[in-house]
């Protein structure tokens, strides 16, 4: 993976993601409802908001795991849902980790990596885990590792094939602070490389330390998004806060 | 085609290596055959009914069940912590994946035809002669048909709350016509009738395999567009 992170001044103005008007609804109920945003290489957008706010719809459509009811949303210029070749350059961290638990975290991350197309996966596979501290542990069996190491194990296998745009939904949920500070590390290394991000979390500190844009989310909308060096940390709180207070 | 087999022979592969770690289906499956045919051997008259009436008819009966076991195991552990959402999110073709689910059920499928079949032989005493290659080709065929159908079916029912009821509700519909023909099929050549008295039989189970993979194929896309 390493040998794919490289700095590109110039990735910054290459749009990887835009998303117009997306709606995605469940029968009556718009999970997601008109989101706009669009997010340049090495930009990452942290989406904060209540249960039930719709941030997690947002994802998997994107992750071309849900179709849009209406609106529009490109990855890399591909409009979505775009096939193998959008779902080729993004990286899925959900909530849940998406292993097989028989399997051990190297086997679990090897599979995705030839998935991914990688031939010769040793190397990459290794780099992943080895990143997130799981090498040593690589042999295991996945149902033996506490549920903060099968997360790790999560992320390196979202990670394996470098994709151009990482969508994590509550990363850093079950990581201890080694964890935590490994995932940080490597999804500021990924924006430096030019990768785009979408973070989702409940935690304001966590994701505006790593974002460079903050949208709240609230009954599927959007109802603020600014640039994080634009933010008023205390009127952003407020605004979280209210939509906390109002639930989904 | 060369990278849609590609991606469905690595589903197959960690599916088996799966169950090669667990081994809880296969042994459920196997132990179930062995079981139901020594239920089916106690209560059998011979003065009644001879050997080679009764034998095809236990035979496609106890596959029938015994690899819906390892049919509901198929998206089963896909569905344990949504490994399945990694899969979908991939860029593998949903095609893949349900080709890929066949492969690793067709090769369940044989494994306890492996060793049900010699077990029938032994206990109803079989006169399997010049008819084993016949008799091969048959379950083979026979197992296409079931494992295309179950692998739709299974992917349709495991998100339900009654996977386990509402797969054979669904399957097995769908699994009478190619057990139907399967079992006739054997019946010729456990009588001892010429071979080509059942090729019939074997011509109507291509088609049908021909139909249900094809069709099941096509099909399997639509059971995970949410």
């Amino acid at each position: 993976m390493s040998s794919k992170i490289s700095s590109d001044a110039t990735a910054a103005a290459v749009p990887i993601v835009e998303v117009s008007e997306l709606t995605r609804a469940f029968g009556s109920r718009r999970a997601v409802a008109g989101v706009s945003f669009s997010l340049a290489a090495g930009e990452c957008l942290a989406v904060f908001g209540p249960n039930g706010a719709g941030k997690t719809t947002l994802l998997r459509v994107l992750a071309g795991l849900l179709k849009p009811t209406s609106g529009s949303a490109r990855v890399s210029g591909i409009q979505l849902p775009g096939g193998a070749l959008a779902r080729s350059r993004i990286g899925l961290i959900s909530h849940h980790t998406m292993l097989y638990e028989a399997l051990s975290p190297r086997e679990n991350v090897a599979f995705a990596a030839r998935l991914y197309g990688i031939r010769d996966a040793r190397p990459r596979v290794d780099d992943a885990l080895g990143r997130m501290a799981m090498l040593e542990r690589g042999n295991t069996p996945v149902r033996s590792l506490s549920r903060g190491m099968q997360q790790r194990v999560s992320i390196a296998r979202a990670m394996v094939h470098s994709p151009q745009l990482v969508l994590a939904d509550e990363p850093y949920n079950g990581l201890d602070d080694s964890g935590a500070r490994a995932l940080t590390a490597l999804l500021q290394e990924l924006r430096g490389a030019g990768t785009a991000i979408i973070i989702v979390t409940h935690n304001l500190a966590e994701g505006l330390s790593l974002a460079t844009r903050a949208a709240v989310m609230q009954s599927g909308r959007f109802v603020r998004q600014d640039t994080v060096d634009r933010i008023d940390a205390g009127s952003y709180t407020r605004t979280y806060r209210e939509a906390l207070g109002t639930g989904g | 085609m060369a990278d849609i087999l590609f991606a469905a022979w690595l589903i197959a592969r960690k599916d088996l290596t799966i169950e090669f770690r667990t081994r809880s289906a296969f042994f459920s499956a196997v132990v179930f055959a062995l079981l139901s045919m020594a239920i089916f051997y106690y209560a059998w008259d011979p003065t009644a009914v001879t050997a080679t009436d009764l034998a095809p008819g236990v035979l496609w009966v106890i596959f029938t069940f015994s690899g819906l076991l390892g049919l509901h195991r198929s998206f089963g552990v896909e569905a344990a912590d949504h490994a399945i959402d990694g899969l979908l999110a991939s860029p593998v073709s949903r095609e893949s994946i349900f080709l890929g689910k066949a492969i690793a059920n067709l090769i369940f499928v044989a494994g306890v035809q492996l060793v049900a079949i010699p077990a029938l032989v032994l206990f109803y005493n079989l006169p399997l002669g010049n008819v084993a290659g016949p008799l091969v080709a048959i379950a083979v065929l026979a197992a296409i048909g079931l494992v295309a159908v179950g692998t739709l079916f299974s992917a349709m029912a495991v998100n339900t709350r009654l996977a386990e009821l509402l797969l054979p509700m669904l399957a097995l519909p769908f699994f009478v016509p190619i057990v139907t023909a399967a079992a006739q099929a054997t019946a010729k050549l456990l009588s001892g009738r010429p071979v080509i008295e059942a090729a019939a039989w074997l011509k109507l189970l291509l088609a049908f395999d021909i139909v249900f993979v094809a069709a099941c194929t096509l099909a399997y896309p639509f059971t995970v567009e949410d």
